[in-house]
């Protein structure tokens, strides 16, 4: 143990009071974490690790260039606002079919048995269901946060009311809940539909909410702003919610992603966004039978759904690692080789124990 | 605990008979029931219009009609319970019960299954932290989190089913699979194995081997289309029944607990000295007599161990019934393959694997045998199956990986290890039984929401269970089906919460329900 550099007096302590070489070098890695984000804002800390997030970073360039692409190729054509892309087809324009229609250079994703570019069906469906996939976190955000916000700060009656009321909500299937929503209020545009959508899914996070605020709201720092004659918004705003915006963040992102799925579910049982407007499911509920024969139908949005969800999935674990305070793995290079080397030291320390003992 | 119990109960009753009248009023909104009749061209569509609102009571409005619809369920406690009609005009509760049935056979197979290779894959990863095999098992996790479930299953129909049906048409073994699954196995046996460099090289090229020689069997023996070797079959048995017997007790107890491992051969044997009798009176046999058959197996092989005795006798009765039931069940299987020729032939036409329903149809038309029921069974289950299980399998093992970790950073590891356990005991005796009992919560969660059907699977798979009459109802505005459907998988839900809760706290002291 005496090998040890030189470390703070409480963590040198824990060390020696483990008395194992195990201990240790976790000691260290959370020392030399310590000293390399000294004097950062909890904020920079947390945007530090998820920028060193590899996984996370790729996937949102990927998600990133989806949305580009999605937007920007078939142009954006929704409430009155038209705006024309740089893609030559339109998703609902017939085109002259060439042969069988699988992929070309003129079609690099082919074309459907109409005769419609599959391409600027594909970028369609991602830009639905990209919008459908936001709104829905909007919205699950916004009640789900609330709602759960209420119940766990206010406890007593509030919190029974809601928690009754999620109960209710979360009693029904979700693919219930949202296939009935959707089959009365998928004609009306995937606008509506989404908003639908969102008022279903809120409840998991309602409920995470709650359990965070039920702690945090018997922390010090809570009781101190309470003599301190603030008031309860203000509380819950300015105390309690930063505190517990890791969770909240991290989970509507999970949310995001198991959305897509969801949305793609309803749509491919036609209970969701409807022709001739088109989803990625509603593109792959439309041509699941045509698949053998065309398989590029079938694939392509298949693939872009996959993409997205994974990408999303991929961001989220990246921002939970990023603020779980025990997360030790985005040490930067050098702190890295210190702390390996400072682990060998200590176990060539503990085995030379071993063998005099 | 009762207290907490029947107050859970009323509050549920409470939030059912709400969510229920919600679903109601969303259902009944949800489009028009009498569409197709109003498109029809019948010549007496008025009247059948007329018909339907007086059957359906569609003249009463939606919020008030709901009171009649539950009035029909009340009716239990005088004896004539009704969901009320379906649109076509039968009960409801006759829809809903084989629905159900239905149901519960897709999910079982598939429950049971995700289960046992989400715990294996878990175990497997947190033991190997940040290994390779731990890198590529959790990103493929999350591959299947991504992949929607109707791409696994249509995926699934068009590929795997109609390729394996191919390949029995034409039994060639083409030079890729003497490749590459050799080597993917191989990998995966080093991944978990850990150990040294040297250790790693070593269980790679045996693992290699060994599923190398398994294929060149399949292909010599064309396996795969007749899956038996007449009366060598029982070497057959005799091999896997021991390695499995192995296997068990290595995990179990460890090899040098000579008792357990004796009671574990002993039981192998037993099966084998019985496999000819057995065969010659399964023909008369059914479910409940291979069940009951079963449950025989298992208190012989408790004999067994009870009879070596020894110091700690409860070691050597577990193994010893543990392994009399993978070897009555290698046995089993050892038969059903018996009439797996006949099958192909008799029953399915070449084309075993079958993408489409939950049976073929008038099957005891051609056979009453269980064999041929049973592979029946499992033929139609296959797909659906693996696409139920794919994603459960992403979930739990993710599970169980984080609650194994967790546990194994505790205070009681640290002093099991401290006083001298070896790895094996640790992890099989400390860790692992303790990392369980968070699983059976996510387990039961899961098998109240499977109950509800799995829509998609279900619809891709054409079986027609609770998730195809969800939807069908749901197509056709048919407001009573779709509360039929309701109330079983509401119920479901509540049910299953509840047991979870009452689990969690049975098995982990440390949880008390307050009173």
């Amino acid at each position: 143990m005496s090998q040890l550099p030189p470390i703070e007096p409480d963590l040198n302590e824990a060390a020696a009071g483990a008395g194992l070489g195990a201990a240790a070098p976790a000691d260290q890695q959370s020392n030399f974490e310590l000293k390399e984000v000294e004097g950062l804002s909890q904020g920079r800390i947390v945007m530090r690790r998820f920028l060193r997030h590899r996984g996370a970073m790729i996937s949102a360039a990927i998600l990133l260039l989806i949305v580009i692409a999605a937007f920007t190729s078939e142009g954006i054509d929704a409430a009155g606002i038209k705006i024309p892309g740089w893609w030559p087809y339109n998703y609902t324009e017939l085109t002259t079919m060439h042969g069988s229609g699988a992929p070309s250079w003129q079609h690099p994703f082919g074309e459907d048995s109409l005769g419609r570019d599959m391409f600027a069906i594909v970028m369609r469906g991602c830009q639905q269901s990209l919008m459908i996939v936001f709104i829905v976190g909007v919205i699950s955000l916004v009640i789900g946060v609330i709602i759960g916000a209420a119940s766990g700060f206010f406890r007593g009656w509030i919190d029974t009311i809601l928690m009754r009321f999620t109960d209710i909500v979360l009693i029904i299937p979700l693919i219930v809940l949202t296939a009935t929503l959707g089959r009365r209020y998928g004609a009306h545009g995937s606008l509506i539909l989404a908003v639908v959508l969102g008022l279903a899914s809120w409840t998991a996070l309602a409920r995470l909410v709650r359990g965070d605020f039920l702690s945090l709201r018997e922390r010090e720092f809570v009781d101190a702003a309470r003599v301190a004659g603030a008031s309860p918004w203000r509380i819950m705003m300015v105390h309690i919610l930063p505190n517990a915006i890791g969770v909240i963040i991290v989970n509507t992102t999970l949310l995001m992603s198991a959305t897509i799925l969801t949305e793609s579910a309803v749509s491919f049982l036609g209970f969701g966004v409807q022709a001739p407007d088109v989803s990625l499911g509603s593109v792959i509920g439309q041509y699941q039978t045509a698949f053998q024969t065309r398989p590029w139908l079938f694939f392509w949005p298949a693939a872009f759904i996959v993409i997205i969800s994974l990408t999303i999935n991929f961001i989220g674990d990246g921002l939970r690692d990023a603020f779980d305070p025990r997360q030790k793995r985005a040490l930067n290079k050098a702190a890295r080789k210190a702390a390996t080397a400072a682990r060998e030291k200590a176990r060539a320390g503990a085995s030379a124990v071993d063998q005099t003992a | 605990m009762l207290t907490f119990l029947s107050r859970r109960l009323l509050a549920s009753i409470i939030v059912l008979l709400l969510a229920s009248y919600l679903v109601y009023i969303l259902s009944a909104n949800a489009g028009d029931p009498l569409e197709e009749l109003r498109t029809s061209t019948a010549k007496n569509r008025e009247a059948l219009i007329q018909q339907r609102i007086q059957q359906l009571g569609l003249d009463i409005p939606t919020p008030l009609r709901y009171f009649l619809w539950l009035g029909g369920i009340l009716k239990v406690f005088v004896g004539h319970f009704t969901l009320g009609d379906t649109i076509s005009g039968t009960p409801v509760t006759s829809a809903v019960g084989s629905a159900a049935v239905v149901t519960i056979q897709l999910i079982v197979a598939s429950v049971v299954l995700a289960i046992v290779f989400g715990i294996l894959i878990g175990i497997t990863t947190a033991l190997r932290q940040y290994s390779g095999y731990d890198y590529t098992v959790t990103f493929l996790a999350f591959l299947f989190f991504s992949l929607p479930s109707f791409f696994i299953a249509v995926v699934l129909k068009a590929y795997v089913g109609i390729t394996f049906n191919n390949y029995l048409g034409d039994p060639h073994v083409s030079w890729w699979a003497y490749v590459f699954i050799p080597l993917v196995i191989g990998a995966a046996a080093a991944g978990v194995s850990g150990g040294t460099r040297k250790f790693r090289w070593i269980t790679f090229a045996v693992a290699t081997a060994a599923t190398l020689a398994v294929v060149a069997f399949v292909a010599a023996t064309n396996w795969l289309v007749t899956p038996t070797l007449g009366a060598a079959d029982i070497v057959l048995v005799a091999i896997v029944a021991t390695a499995i017997a192995l296997l068990v007790t290595i995990l179990n107890t460890g090899l040098q607990n000579r008792k357990a491992l004796y009671s574990a051969l002993t039981a192998v044997a037993v099966g084998l000295v019985l496999y000819f009798p057995f065969l010659s009176i399964s023909n008369q046999l059914n479910v409940w007599t291979v069940l009951l058959l079963g449950v025989v197996t298992i208190a012989v092989g408790a004999l067994i161990g009870y009879l070596y005795g020894g110091f700690d006798r409860r070691q050597s009765m577990r193994n010893g019934a543990i392994v009399a039931f993978t070897t009555g069940l290698v046995i089993v299987i050892s038969r059903f393959l018996r009439s797996w020729n006949d099958y192909v032939q008799y029953v399915a036409n070449g084309r075993p694997i079958a993408t489409v329903g939950s049976g073929t149809p008038n099957l005891n038309d051609i056979s009453t045998s269980f064999w041929i029921h049973g592979i029946d069974t499992y033929t139609h289950l296959l797909l659906p199956t693996i696409s139920l299980c794919l994603i459960s399998i992403a979930g739990y093992s993710r599970y169980m990986r984080s609650n194994l970790l967790d546990v194994m950073n505790s205070d009681y590891i640290r002093t099991a290890r401290a006083k001298g356990l070896n790895q094996r005991t640790v992890v099989m005796r400390h860790a692992f039984r303790n990392s369980l009992i968070p699983l059976t919560t996510i387990v039961a969660f899961d098998l109240g929401a499977l109950l509800g059907g799995a829509v998609i699977t279900e619809n891709v798979f054409a079986w027609s269970g609770m998730g195809k009459l969800f939807t069908d109802a749901l197509r056709r505005v048919d407001v009573n089906s779709l509360m039929g459907y309701f109330v079983v998988a509401g119920v479901a839900v509540v049910v299953f919460n509840l047991l979870a809760d009452v689990a969690y706290s049975a098995l982990d002291p440390r949880i008390r329900i307050a009173a």
